[in-house]
């Protein structure tokens, strides 16, 4: 197995800060917008999103959720591996909002099916948007999109993207590993 | 998470703590779930349940419905009263003529002790035993379990004494295994007459009177006295077992300490509780109810997940 290293700590950065810029340029104040980082792995990047906007940008009351997808994925009883459930906290209404999703890496597009269903439990939002850090472009089985990227990457299906993030794994970075 | 120990739910006995743990954690994410203004789930869109009960119900099988139907799963239901069991036909047959519809799990009641093992045992579907006789009712114990989690923090350490027909009681042993299980201290207070006989062997303590019981406890399960399950009389009276046994609001008050009052329902106001005692605000009912639901969407989802 050996990894190669996709983005560093300093390039992260700058693409948060980018990403945050292009948030503002679409949402403004997010008076009617609400961020949702897709459990596990997409929490990271949203609160790292959200405290940039505050802190930075000076942008206040920035609602965050977290939506947990296990209970929607359409791989039940299909894997060998049993699902694994997070928690869901969406403490505001989703009706006539503009929902963001944030994950930390597009694949498939099948997780981000599971939260276009998923997230109908809380309302129906007026738009959604989706914003990840890495996009795997050739790997999509649906046809999924995201309207905001950090990175494109070309990975083939063996390769497997690993985001790391300070609070977790002790550094910020990106990494492509060969399994 | 890991995933359940067996493949059925038979009893308590029959599962482990870190089985209970799992049903427990899976069980939060469910009641968040059924909390939401769409309390629904796709899980178990290609799962289909029958619930097969031979004996009468009303919050078992309507917690279990709804559960299943909020996980998705197609459900049928039926009960013995309006069907071919009252011409003659065996359980087994009874229940291979339902598998042969294609369905995925079995969710029985049954009066017969181990009903729910025996069809385990020749039959091709999940099993889930939704009390069998005076043997189990391992979802109702893990709910109770569930319920003094929610208020206490954690079962382990923690007092609970089981008031009223022992005897009678699938709830009683279940409950006992599993709080047991859990790092509980559990006492049993009824009438001699209700109480079974070598009890002490399951590791519990038998209290007769029920004052000193209730000062000892953090939680009292109230159960109901089975009077469809009596052949002959085992107390003098219902009067007499209220006065004895019946739990008021003056004798509540008058511990030292706020216990938490449970009742795995229906209710017989008056003679196990009082109405004041059931609608006061140390009584957890309503949330055994509620939380009835996720602790069964939670074992249905566990097991439906092993089904091949």
């Amino acid at each position: 197995m050996s990894q190669k290293i996709l983005l560093t700590s300093k390039e992260v950065n700058i693409i948060l800060h980018r990403l945050a810029c292009q948030l503002i340029e679409k949402h403004l104040d997010f008076s009617d917008t609400i961020l949702i980082g897709i459990q596990p792995r997409g929490t990271f990047l949203a609160e790292r999103l959200k405290d940039l906007l505050e802190k930075e940008y000076n942008i206040s009351k920035i609602a965050l959720g977290y939506l947990d997808i296990t209970f929607f994925r359409d791989d039940f009883r299909r894997t060998n591996k049993p699902l694994e459930a997070n928690k869901t906290q969406i403490d505001f209404i989703v009706e006539n909002k503009k929902v963001v999703f944030i994950d930390d890496v597009l694949y498939t597009g099948r997780s981000i099916r599971s939260a276009l269903t998923a997230i109908q439990s809380f309302g129906r939002p007026s738009e959604i948007e989706l914003l990840v850090l890495i996009d795997r472009r050739f790997s999509r089985h649906l046809p999924i999109q995201p309207d905001y990227r950090g990175r494109q990457v070309d990975a083939i299906n063996d390769e497997k993207v690993k985001v790391c993030w300070v609070e977790q794994d002790g550094e910020d970075a990106v990494y492509l590993i060969n399994k | 998470m890991s995933e359940l120990s067996v493949n059925h739910l038979l009893g308590i006995k029959y599962i482990n703590k870190q089985d209970i743990d799992l049903i427990f954690e899976t069980a939060d994410h469910f009641k968040e779930v059924i909390n939401r203004p769409i309390k629904k789930v796709p899980s178990l869109r290609d799962i289909t349940i029958a619930n097969i009960f031979f004996e009468n119900s009303t919050r078992t099988k309507l917690s279990f419905e709804l559960a299943q139907k909020r996980l998705s799963a197609d459900v049928i239901s039926f009960s013995a009263a309006q069907s071919s069991v009252k011409k003659g036909e065996t359980l087994i047959d009874t229940v291979n003529n339902i598998l042969s519809m294609k369905v995925d799990m079995v969710v029985m009641r049954h009066s017969n002790p181990g009903a729910a093992h025996f069809l385990s045992q020749n039959v091709k579907a999940s099993i889930v035993n939704a009390g069998d006789g005076a043997h189990e009712h391992p979802t109702q114990a893990l709910l109770d379990s569930y319920s003094i989690r929610e208020k206490l923090g954690d079962v382990a350490g923690k007092k609970v004494v089981i008031v009223g027909d022992i005897l009678h009681s699938r709830v009683a042993l279940s409950n006992i295994y599993a709080l047991q299980m859990q790092g509980a201290q559990v006492k049993v207070c009824g009438p001699k007459t209700l109480i079974p006989r070598y009890i002490e062997s399951l590791g519990v303590t038998v209290e007769p009177n029920l004052r000193k019981a209730l000062e000892w406890c953090d939680v009292a399960n109230m159960l109901r006295v089975q009077n469809e399950r009596m052949d002959v009389n085992f107390f003098p009276s219902t009067r007499e077992y209220a006065q004895q046994y019946g739990l008021d609001k003056t004798l509540l008050d008058s511990l030292n300490k706020e216990i938490i009052i449970m009742h795995p329902g229906p209710i017989n106001r008056g003679v196990e509780i009082t109405s004041d005692v059931a609608d006061s605000k140390q009584s957890v009912i309503l949330n055994q109810v509620e939380n009835g639901v996720a602790i069964r969407m939670a074992v249905i989802y566990l097991l439906a997940s092993k089904i091949q």
